[in-house]
């Protein structure tokens, strides 16, 4: 095959990811781009094989090795994105973009390796950039997937002169950078991949569990401009085209997520060294609280003329999105006035929510978005919060220096009673104490969200 | 190839990233970021690439390592999308 044959064809691959992206910011289109997306990135992968590098020639040298790996791959990867539950995704999500930084910077080194004292002033300094970013990605990635799937504390996580330690590392980050550079040497790379791998775990860390998702899209983001120094490294094109698309969009993605969360991104990525300490004093004492049993939810709920469901991510966790569904069916045959407020972050990233509302086929037009459901509430007499807190808690609008302060929240305050559903007393995601559960308008009804929902179905029923 | 040319595509492809996603609703956030992450998966080109001109075992042996996890990063990446996209597909009934 021809060079201009093969430039052509990794050109059609990056129109694809174009149209790709594109489709993707539609919900009508979103699934096809999604699969023109796929078929791009299999051409791409397809016309490399029927490519002779200068200097090699066809069939490719390690064809087994090269085909073993990649059936290895697929082994791993469609199991996994086949089998995982959809309240798990996001951590998957994670994992992905961690591994794909981590092939970028495995392909930078070994491209370092080939080249030895050929490379060029600026191949290295590509290589450098990459070895970087993509283990940053990578460990980063790690830390965030140990958060989402609660493995580790989803709190913040500061230790004593945080601030100093990480800004010592960046420092030297960049100083053994510039040695690779002067030295061309393997041993100053591997000391660049470790630190990059540590400071990787760093930056992440103190971002507190709400945050996380910001976080993902901004190493995604960050990944895809490794793709894109690889492709100066390797003279290709499409990894140039599809790397930056990616970079770009992922920074405007990331952007669009922090502003959903009402806050900046410098606050997100270090607001945890800026904020002042939680008092977490008053909240370890016993407080009264005013507990209900399914039998007052369903008188409460009969009575009603508006209720407003605000699901969160405890319900999916109890799968009770059917369950929800069957109640708000009732309602409605009742003659109700049903709607869902769902938090443009409610689940575990921007949009989980409606992902796992649609799975249990609750009806598009009943999603209500936060901008239009909050001038609601004070006409709401009942408003159900299950198994969410932080994006119904006040104090992201009256307690600065909370880490959530600032976010858009759901105002179910305002509705004239509030139900909550939760396993326990403990708080959300973000680890802050909820002031709403003590108000004399709320009620909680203690369990698990899918075995409380079905036993106010039954007294409804009874009603 | 020409550095201004590298420059000239790099600096394309950054409005054209920024424009393409410009107007998307929060509701398509993750499947938009599950997307993105599936498309970075194409590293897998250069992965293999390396692989081809690999001279020793260390070489050799990362550039494995890359493809494995650049394919789980492509192909995981656009199944687990497709997946999501099903079930916004599923509620328009």
């Amino acid at each position: 095959m021809s060079r201009t044959l093969y430039d052509l064809v990794g050109l059609a691959a990056g129109v694809a990811f174009i149209l790709a992206l594109k489709g993707l910011s539609h919900p009508k289109t979103a699934r096809r781009g999604n699969l023109i997306g796929a078929f791009g990135a299999t051409l791409a992968t397809l016309v490399v094989f029927f490519y002779a590098n200068p200097g090699s020639s066809l069939p490719l040298n390690n064809l087994g090795w090269i085909l073993g790996a990649m059936v290895v791959g697929l082994l791993v990867g469609v199991p996994a994105a086949r089998k995982v539950q959809m309240t798990q995704m996001p951590q998957l999500v994670a994992l992905f973009n961690g591994v794909g930084g981590g092939a970028a910077a495995l392909v930078a080194i070994v491209e370092y390796l080939h080249l030895g004292a050929e490379a060029t002033t600026a191949e290295v300094v590509f290589t450098v950039f990459t070895v970087i970013v993509g283990c940053v990605s990578f460990s980063g990635s790690i830390i965030t997937f140990l958060k989402l799937q609660e493995l580790m504390t989803t709190r913040p996580v500061i230790f004593p002169a945080g601030r100093f330690i990480i800004a010592a590392t960046l420092v030297s980050v960049i100083g053994v950078g510039g040695w690779v550079v002067s030295s061309l040497g393997t041993t100053p790379l591997l000391v660049l991949a470790g630190l990059s791998l540590l400071f990787g775990v760093l930056f992440v860390l103190p971002v507190g569990g709400a945050d996380v998702p910001i976080v993902i899209s901004l190493l995604n983001a960050f990944t895809g401009l490794t793709v894109a120094a690889s492709g100066y490294v390797l003279d290709s094109v499409l990894l140039i085209i599809a790397g930056t698309l990616v970079g770009a969009s992922g920074t405007i993605l990331t952007r669009k997520m922090a502003e959903a969360m009402g806050r900046s991104l410098f606050g997100t990525l270090f607001g945890a060294f800026t904020a002042k300490p939680q008092d977490t004093s008053g909240s370890a004492e016993e407080r009264p609280v005013r507990s209900g049993s399914p039998d007052d939810v369903a008188i409460l709920l009969n009575y009603a003329r508006r209720v407003v469901i605000v699901p969160g991510f405890g319900l999916a966790v109890a799968q009770a999105q059917h369950t929800v569904r069957e109640l708000a069916d009732m309602l409605i045959a009742k003659g109700i006035d049903v709607a869902y407020g769902i938090h443009p972050v409610a689940g575990r990233m921007p949009g989980h929510m409606n992902v796992l509302l649609a799975e249990a086929n609750v009806p598009y037009e009943q999603l209500a978005e936060m901008d239009e459901v909050n001038p609601t509430f004070g006409q709401t007499d009942v408003a159900i919060v299950i198994g969410a807190n932080d994006v119904v808690n006040p104090a992201a609008q009256t307690s600065p220096g909370c880490p959530i302060y600032g976010m858009p929240i759901l105002e179910v305050n305002q509705a004239a009673n509030i139900i909550f559903l939760k396993r326990s007393m403990r708080p959300g995601f973000a680890g802050i104490e909820n002031e709403l559960l003590y108000d004399p308008k709320t009620m909680l009804l203690f369990g698990d969200a899918k075995a409380s929902l079905t036993k106010v179905v039954s007294a409804l029923k009874a009603l | 190839m020409e550095p201004m040319a590298i420059v000239s595509i790099f600096v394309l492809a950054v409005f054209v990233g920024f424009e393409v996603v410009s107007k998307v609703s929060s509701t398509l956030h993750t499947p938009l970021m599950s997307g993105a992450n599936a498309i970075h998966g194409v590293i897998l080109v250069g992965a293999i690439i390396v692989a081809d001109h690999s001279s020793t075992n260390l070489e050799l042996g990362l550039a494995v390592a890359a493809i494995v996890l650049a394919t789980i990063n492509m192909v995981g990446g656009f199944v687990v999308t497709d997946r999501m996209l099903e079930m916004f597909k599923g509620n328009k009934k």
